[in-house]
This record gives structure tokens, C-alpha cells and sequence, in this order.
């Protein structure tokens, strides 16, 4: 059997933001199926990561490849992002508010009759199919016609994540998506990841929560300074000792500022 | 009672339902009060006639206010492309002759519009200069240019009643209404103009990729972003847009009265917003009633013959246009799109148990057991 490509491979990508130097020398590699957790403090450089994945900056220099594909990043783009299978799950600015939740599925992407008029039938079809099968929707009496400012917050990221995994993504990227959620929403949002690796998709899952990502992830990528300082498979480190190197190694470089 | 439930799903699923039933008691109140004039077909006539203009103007108006954007400036691009029109027929008569020239003068009228309107939508989207201010400056700017243009004074549109143009959208069409031997009823031809341009306008609201990014730009303009819509482009062609609308209008009001002065459409900017809001299109954006819109310009229009026909005095009127309006709106938040959606799903929850759920799920779970 032939391996699948990576689904996402980055090869010394380096960003400035003029004298600013957000990224050093990022290598980093997530199998096709694999969950990784990307973890570090505030200002690490995951989001400037994240933004440049998705094509929202372009990066400053460096390569890297989607699914094994070289990607050009002059005419990389949110909208091609898409078409390479990079989907993005954003802590707020995922879904329309006050649009029903069959308008959010296809927004930027309807199916449409000639001179661009909805095929409403066949969208609202396939997004009731998308919620009964693909993330498994449990949500009581909520239906293609529900506004998504009456879902609960978890339900909200189950729903952009079941858009991507519609949408054939190779990858989908989960920037802090348990943000501001109770407990038994993050469960929610805990259980659609699990779905991502069953669909045999690949992720990379961004917090500041531990135990959420230790949870979900198959390997954790640690950010400093716009450095990785670690990569460490979950098979090599149980979550106490995660969370104590994490702890000692800002302690650490605190100590050194101070010295 | 599982029939009422559906009638009342049903009745929370139509749109503007409340404007309509505001608009349908309104009339009966003047059938009430004045059934001299209100029992009788010519008002509605009239009515029908004074309403297209600003009905036209308030449909344009609802895509921008969805877009979470206002323009100020429509009622001088109502000036504007009357007075294009005015000295195109009067100018291009002698290169072209007189039919083609009428013709000709429509369309540059609503390139003016376009021109216009476009020039609105690219400071807006582009530089990034907040719609109001925009706009008000541009309404400044076009009633200037029409002033200057038409040296301040009126242009009469001589022998416009024997073109083909003038027949085509203010002609009063008789026939359709029957008379009992007493003088002919026509019925305005720019009101069906306007109700065409109404369901047309509905279906691009609502049923069109373009309708749709308006929303979510309403909605949120970065959702719309990351989604893939192009909010720059979405927003430049929604200010083009109404600037075709409010050059239509323009053109619809010019043909009426056969003549273009420059400070027309003065006074409609008001009335055309209050009849967008009566119309429950939430100055929130994410959210527009064209069908609301479209019975909040009857609302709005015929609240003055309507108070005058019931011999109160003339000095009511904008007292009770402000309870209407101000009404309406408490209503609308009240009631509001929300609270009907809220109604109408927990009805939908009763009629559609959650039996039906669960059992749509379960040959996924029977199916993972197998394997």
C-alpha cells in the first residue's frame, strides 16, 4: 500500500513583520491522518502559523506543501487554501449569526442553477445529511432551518467542523475552538474532533487547554518565540509531564532572561 | 390541534405577515372613517401612482441596509437622472430623431445612477470611508452637479405623453378594473413596474449568491471574508446597484409629472427609511424584508390622503406618521424577526417529534455494530 502524502509539510518557513521576527526556521510535518496539538503561550507564534497556512499572510520565506502538492504562496489565498483542502474552524468568525444553518454550510460555495440563483432544495438536503451523518448532530429540535445564534457554542464548532469534513478537507485547522465554552460544550467540540480522525482527515488543533489537547491529539508541536522547541508523540508523555515541561521550559527561559 | 399547529407553523413561516395585517387594518380604518373616499377604486389609483417612486427607492434601500451599510445619497441621484433624461430628450433629438433619443436618454440616465452609485460603493468598500459619510457627501456632490448642470431651473419634457417610453412606464392602463358607466379607471403601469421589480428583487435577496453575501457581510463582514465572499466586490456592486434603482425611480418619477427640476426627490430620504423600517428590516444588517419593505411603502405613503380623507385636521399628520412609524418599530422588536423565528421553531419542535431524529440516525449506529 502506497503511504499517503503528508497532509501538510513545512519546510523552513520564516516571517518578519518588518523588523519583527515572528517565525525562525518552522519545520514541521502532520501525517495524513494525524491529530496535532499545537500548544504555546501568547505571542509563540501559532495564530502568525496558523495565518499563514490558511492564506491570510503570505509567508516571508521558506516552502511548503499541501497533501503533497508544492504550494506558490504569491497566489496563495483563503480561497485556495480551500480548493488544496485546508479548512479553517475559528473560535467566533465561523458562522453568520442570524443565517440559517443551511445558508452557512454553502456560503462562499452554493450550489446554484444557472446565473447563480440557490439550488435551496438540494443545499438544505445536503446539510440536513451533513448533520444526521457526518457529525452526527444530536442537537433537540434544531434543524437546517435553525438561526445559529440559537445553537449552543458547542454545537456551533460542530457544525463549521462538519462543513469541513463535507468539503473533502485534508486538513482542518482548529484555532482555539473551546475558547469560552463550558464543560459540557467542550466535550462536544471534543467528540466532533474525535469524529475528524475516524473520518480519516488530518487536523491541527491549537489551545492553551492541556487537557483538551492531550485528549484529542496524536502528537503535540511546542512553540516559543516563534521557534518549535518540541515535538513529542502522546505515546512518549503522559499529561503531568506535558504540563510540567511546558511549565519549566518558560520557567526556564525566564530564569534566563533574568541571568 | 396538530392542524393548528401546522396553520400556525405556517402562518410564522410567511414573511411580513405583521406589516400586512398593519397595512390591511390601516385601510379598513379609513374605510371606517372615510368610506366617501376609501370605498371607492380612484384613490387606490392615485395611491398606486404616488407609491412607485419611493416603493422603488425602498427596495434598493432594504439590500443596503441588510448589507449593514446606508445611503444618503439616492435622492439626489433621483435629480440627477431626471435631469439626464431631461436634457437628453431635449438635446439628442436632432442625431438621433426623437424615439431614439428618448430611448437613449433612458439609458444614460441610468448610467448616471450606476456611475454614481458605483463612485459610492468604491469609496466605501475600497478606501474604507464609512457608508454614511460617503453617501452624504455624495449626496451633496450630485445635487450640486444637477443644479449647475440644469442651471438651476426646470426642464419640461414636451410632447413626452405621445412616446413610446412614456407609454411603456406611466401609461394608465384601462380595462382591467371594470366601471360602472362612469369616467375610466386606469391603472398605472409604473405600479406593475414596480411589483415585477419587487419579486425580482426578492428572488436576488433571497434565493441568489449575491443576496446571500449581502447578508453575511450584515452579519459579519469577517465571517463573510473567511467563508470566501468577496466583500469588497459584493459591496461595490450592491452601492452600483442602488444606484440604478434610484436612477429608475428617478426616471419613473420624471416621466409622471413630464418634467425634471432639479431639487427633485428632496424630502424622500425619510420617508423611503421609515418605510424600509416599518417593514422590519433590522438597521442591524444580516436581516431584509423586501416584502415588508414593499407594504411599508403603501404604509408610509398612504397614511396622509388617508388622514386628510378622515377630515382631521391636516396638522395630524405627521403626529400620526410618527406614532406609525415609531409603532411599528416597538413591534417589530417586540415581536421581532427573532421572537417569530423563536415561535415558529418551537412550534416546528411540537408538530416534528424528536422521534424523527433519532430514527433517521439509527441505521448509522446499526451499521458501525456490523462492522
Amino acid at each position: 500500500m502506497v503511504e499517503k502524502p503528508a497532509a501538510l509539510r513545512m519546510v523552513n518557513i520564516e516571517k518578519y513583520f518588518g523588523l519583527v521576527h515572528a517565525l525562525r526556521n518552522i519545520n514541521i510535518e502532520v501525517g495524513s491522518n494525524e491529530i496535532v496539538g499545537l500548544i504555546g503561550d501568547n505571542g509563540a507564534g501559532k495564530s502568525t502559523l496558523v495565518k499563514i497556512l490558511t492564506g491570510v499572510y503570505p509567508p516571508s520565506s521558506g516552502e511548503f506543501y499541501i497533501a503533497g502538492r508544492k504550494v506558490n504562496p504569491r497566489t496563495y489565498s483563503v480561497k485556495r487554501a480551500h480548493q488544496y483542502g485546508i479548512e479553517t474552524v475559528y473560535q467566533d468568525k465561523s458562522l453568520g449569526e442570524k443565517q440559517a444553518l443551511w445558508r452557512n454550510f454553502f456560503i462562499g460555495r452554493q450550489i446554484t442553477y444557472p446565473f447563480g440563483f440557490i439550488n435551496v432544495k438540494k443545499e438544505k438536503e445536503i446539510a440536513q445529511e451533513i448533520m444526521l451523518n457526518t457529525i452526527g448532530f444530536r442537537g433537540r429540535g434544531i434543524t437546517v432551518n435553525s438561526k445559529v445564534n440559537k445553537l449552543s457554542g458547542g454545537e456551533r464548532q460542530g457544525v463549521a467542523i462538519g462543513r469541513a469534513m463535507h468539503f473533502e478537507a485534508e486538513l482542518i485547522v482548529l484555532d482555539e475552538p473551546t475558547v469560552a465554552l463550558s464543560l459540557k460544550e467542550v466535550r462536544k467540540v471534543l467528540n466532533f474532533v474525535h469524529k475528524i480522525k475516524e473520518g480519516g482527515k488530518a487536523c491541527v488543533y491549537i489551545t492553551h487547554d492541556m487537557q483538551d489537547v492531550y485528549e484529542v491529539s496524536d502528537r503535540f508541536i511546542i512553540m516559543d518565540r516563534g521557534e518549535v522547541v518540541a515535538s513529542i508523540t502522546k505515546a512518549d508523555i503522559s499529561l503531568k509531564a506535558l504540563d510540567e515541561f511546558l511549565l519549566g521550559y518558560s520557567q526556564g527561559l525566564k530564569d534566563k532572561e533574568l541571568s | 390541534m396538530k392542524r393548528a399547529r401546522s396553520v400556525f407553523s405556517f402562518l410564522g413561516k410567511i414573511e411580513a405577515l405583521p406589516v400586512f395585517a398593519v397595512m390591511l387594518i390601516m385601510y379598513g380604518t379609513f374605510m371606517v372613517f372615510a368610506p366617501d373616499v376609501f370605498m371607492k377604486y380612484r384613490i387606490y389609483m392615485s395611491i398606486l401612482q404616488t407609491v412607485t417612486p419611493p416603493l422603488i427607492l425602498a427596495l434598493g434601500l432594504t439590500f443596503v441596509i441588510t448589507a449593514g451599510e446606508i445611503d444618503l445619497s439616492f435622492p439626489a441621484i433621483v435629480a440627477l437622472s431626471g435631469f439626464v433624461f431631461a436634457w437628453g430628450y431635449q438635446n439628442l433629438d436632432q442625431e438621433l430623431g426623437q424615439t431614439w433619443a428618448t430611448w437613449a436618454s433612458f439609458a444614460l440616465a441610468l448610467g448616471a445612477g450606476a456611475l454614481a452609485g458605483f463612485i459610492n460603493g468604491f469609496l466605501i468598500a475600497k478606501i474604507g470611508v464609512p457608508s454614511i459619510m460617503a453617501t452624504l457627501a455624495a449626496q451633496f456632490f450630485w445635487y450640486g452637479v444637477t443644479i449647475v448642470l440644469a442651471g438651476g431651473r426646470s426642464w419640461r419634457l414636451k410632447g413626452i405623453q405621445e412616446d413610446p417610453v412614456w407609454e411603456l412606464f406611466v401609461r394608465r392602463i384601462y380595462g382591467i378594473i371594470p366601471q360602472q358607466g362612469r369616467a375610466p379607471i386606469g391603472v398605472p403601469t409604473q405600479a406593475l413596474w414596480a411589483l415585477g421589480l419587487a419579486i425580482f428583487l426578492w428572488f436576488i435577496l433571497n434565493r441568489h449568491k449575491f443576496g446571500e453575501a449581502i447578508m453575511f457581510i450584515g452579519d459579519n463582514p469577517n465571517v463573510a471574508q473567511v467563508m470566501g465572499v468577496n466583500v469588497v466586490a459584493t459591496k461595490i456592486r450592491l452601492f452600483t446597484m442602488m444606484g440604478v434603482i434610484a436612477a429608475f425611480a428617478g426616471l419613473i418619477l420624471t416621466l409622471q409629472v413630464t418634467v425634471s427640476y432639479p431639487t427633485q426627490g428632496e424630502g424622500m430620504l425619510l420617508l423611503v427609511m421609515a418605510a424600509v423600517f416599518i417593514g422590519g428590516t433590522s438597521i442591524a444588517g444580516g436581516y431584509g424584508a423586501i416584502i415588508g419593505t414593499f407594504f411599508g411603502a403603501f404604509i408610509i405613503i398612504s397614511l396622509e390622503p388617508g388622514i386628510v380623507a378622515t377630515k382631521v385636521s391636516g396638522y395630524w399628520v405627521q403626529l400620526i406618521e410618527g406614532l406609525v412609524l415609531g409603532a411599528s418599530v416597538v413591534l417589530h422588536v417586540l415581536i421581532g424577526e427573532q421572537n417569530i423565528a423563536n415561535f415558529s421553531d418551537r412550534i416546528r419542535r411540537w408538530s416534528t417529534p424528536t422521534r424523527l431524529v433519532k430514527t433517521a440516525s439509527q441505521p448509522e449506529n446499526l451499521r458501525k455494530e456490523q462492522t
